[in-house]
């Protein structure tokens, strides 16, 4: 344990006892006196202003927007999947959950798409570090916190289903906050715009 | 062969499976009722989720059930956990304590009665018995065959016993073993023995935590037993006799000894509360130090066991402070109003006696969130400095009123001085060293390690 600097300690007196305190039994009623108002309080509800406890399923905590949940592939306006299967995700993944496989686009505004995009949610630790390495903010960590599955096979989330948590989370209006600063990369510009200024898009 | 003898044997069958079997499921509920309890207390709504439903939908309406179906849900889990048995442990002591530990506190529940149970009819005799001349005792207490009693009877010397007797055997009787002499006595020896259950399964499990545990349980009970002891002598010498049914009995006459005896009654209390290991005296398995104590090592039903049998004797000890202090199955009127015999009466002493020992249950618990634990030499200090004298002060009181035939009143007010006294003699006591200050360092105190540190010459005190 370190020791803190002698300048640092603040020395305290206990409180002096008086004579009813002396004799122990008259504050163990008053103590007793607090215990069952709270308990009286909790049973007649009048104390209820008092309780802390979310009855979970019912109730539903609203988290903070940026709190690092589920991820969702977001669309582009055209309903599209941003992704440019440019990998930058899963190599920054420090749990290698991200599988990806690019094939050419069918667009003209981008060179690749991702054939297949799959999440193992059951190995993400959930740092978010896919969604800071996005360039064109694709993927995305939503509020969505309590994700459950029967199998292990349920819990690997393929495109269709990172799209589906995304048209969710829209629908919701639980979109989470952008945490790319700065510009984003040509990709995530309307239809046309990237060729046309794909030098000056990039930050 | 006759078989009307397998009768009593039946009945006392019957009455074991009962009342066992209704003390199992009231500590099942018990463990539900702390927690609802300790939720209340602290704002929580406590566990509300597992009903009787059991995952089919057609139960729906026994969905939730306000949780009462976590009990079953926790029973459920213990008895289909992994039981480990560590590599370390000394095995025939460690599986001996859990049965030790539950054993001892059902067997006290053998001589408790739980309701209506009338007082066995006294030996009273005409005259006063050989060799008592003098002091005019007139009862035999010592045991006497049948066929004594019958020869007393036919030469006139105890008059009516038989008649009273075949009354009282036709009465029901809600207690394991009826009319027991000894009973508190056999209490007492049984409830010594829970401390082996602590004290083995702490030393077997080999294992510091469990070995400090068990040690500080050894301490505690031991030194706990003597204000327990004492404060029962005094109700003992009122009443004259070892049997819980005419403790209740003299009672039910004389009103309730809580009223005569207030101090002793908190003695007992205490007592309990020590001898139960609950809060504030469970120094024996504080989570916070030792892990969990002499339990540590145990894992499953073995567990299971130790935490029955604390909770087993939770509600011994409520069944006996209600029938010792609080007048066991009686209220004033209630006989007048219902009569002594009918089944109205027998189930409305029945629903008397459980709901003072609810009410005792419930102070348990209450307790439990209101006082904080003790250390352990606050515990000595306060059995050995603080209960002793006041259980020898209260004891001098019966006994002085036991032999000079005075009215039980006396007491109340002697109870309530020697209480005032000795608590209150405490503030002109020399205070503990007021150089000692508590240490605080970044705005806690007292300090992580919780050591007390003293206050330097020069340091000047706010």
């Amino acid at each position: 344990m370190s020791q803190a600097k002698p300048q640092k300690v603040k020395w305290v007196k206990p409180p002096k006892l008086g004579l009813l305190e002396q004799m122990y039994f008259p504050t163990v009623i008053s103590g007793m006196a607090t215990t069952l108002k709270h308990m009286v309080g909790t049973l007649t509800g009048t104390g209820d202003k008092n309780i802390q406890v979310q009855s979970y399923p019912e109730e539903r905590p609203t988290l903070p927007p940026h709190y690092r949940g589920v991820h969702r592939l977001n669309r582009d306006p055209e309903g599209r999947a941003k992704c440019v299967a440019c990998y930058m995700c899963s190599t920054a993944c420090p749990a290698h959950c991200i599988d990806i496989v690019a094939a050419p686009s069918p667009w003209p505004d981008r060179e690749k798409y991702p054939e297949t995009f799959v999440i193992d949610e059951l190995r993400c630790i959930y740092c978010g570090m896919c969604e800071q390495a996005c360039p064109v903010d694709a993927i995305e960590l939503t509020t969505i916190f309590d994700l459950t599955g029967m199998s292990r096979e349920e819990m690997m989330f393929d495109k269709e289903k990172l799209l589906s948590v995304f048209d969710k989370t829209v629908a919701a209006g639980t979109d989470p906050v952008r945490t790319q600063p700065g510009r984003l990369g040509v990709a995530s510009l309307p239809a046309g715009a990237g060729l046309t200024g794909s030098s000056s898009a990039q930050s | 062969m006759d078989w009307n003898a397998l009768i009593p044997l039946l009945v006392t069958l019957i009455t074991i499976a009962v009342i066992l079997g209704g003390v199992l499921g009231g500590v099942a509920y018990l463990t539900l009722l702390e927690r609802k309890v300790s939720a209340w207390v602290q704002d929580r709504y406590g566990p509300n989720r597992v009903g009787f439903d059991f995952g089919q939908s057609w139960l729906w309406f026994l969905r939730k059930a306000w949780g009462l179906g976590q009990p079953l849900a926790d029973g459920v889990k213990f008895l289909l956990k992994e039981d480990v048995i560590p590599g370390h442990v000394d095995k025939v002591f460690y599986l001996l304590a859990p049965m030790i530990a539950m054993g001892t506190a059902l067997f006290a529940m053998g001589v408790v009665s739980i309701g209506d149970t009338p007082a066995p009819p006294a030996l009273v005799m005409s005259k006063p018995i050989a060799g008592q001349e003098k002091s005019g005792i007139n009862v035999l207490t010592f045991p006497t065959s049948i066929e004594d009693v019958k020869r007393l009877e036919r030469s006139g010397e105890l008059k009516g016993y038989v008649d009273q007797n075949e009354a009282y055997q036709k009465r029901w009787k809600f207690s394991i073993n009826p009319g027991a002499d000894i009973g508190f006595l056999f209490i007492f020896a049984v409830g010594s023995l829970a401390v082996y259950g602590i004290v083995l399964g702490g030393w077997s499990s080999n294992n510091k935590y469990s070995l400090l545990g068990s040690l500080r349980s050894s301490a505690q009970m031991i030194s706990y037993e003597i204000p327990m002891g004492l404060s029962i002598v005094g109700v003992l010498i009122l009443v004259g006799s070892l049997n819980l049914e005419r403790i209740v009995d003299w009672q039910a006459r004389n009103g309730w000894l809580a009223f005569y005896q207030p101090t002793a009654l908190l003695l007992f209390l205490t007592a309990i509360f020590a001898e139960c290991n609950r809060l504030p005296f469970d120094l024996p398995e504080c989570e916070q130090e030792l892990v969990g104590g002499y339990h540590t090592e145990y894992s499953a039903m073995k567990f299971a066991m130790f935490f029955l049998g604390e909770y087993t004797h939770m509600i011994t000890t409520s069944f006996l402070t209600v029938a010792l202090f609080l007048g066991g199955w009686h209220l004033p009127g209630l006989e007048a109003f219902l009569g002594a015999d009918s089944y109205i009466a027998l189930a409305a002493k029945l629903g008397l006696f459980m709901a003072k020992v609810g009410g005792v249950v419930m102070l348990f618990m209450m307790i439990r969130w209101t006082i904080l634990r003790f250390k352990f030499n606050q515990l000595m200090n306060l059995a050995w400095k603080g209960m002793m004298p006041l259980g020898v002060l209260s004891l001098l009181g019966s006994m002085v009123v036991g032999q000079f035939g005075l009215s039980p009143w006396l007491l109340l007010p002697w109870s309530l001085a020697i209480l005032l006294l000795v608590t209150g003699l405490g503030a002109f006591l020399p205070a503990e060293d007021t150089k000692v200050h508590f240490k605080v360092t970044r705005g806690r105190a007292p300090s992580a390690s919780g050591v007390v540190v003293r206050r330097p010459a020069g340091a000047e005190a706010v």
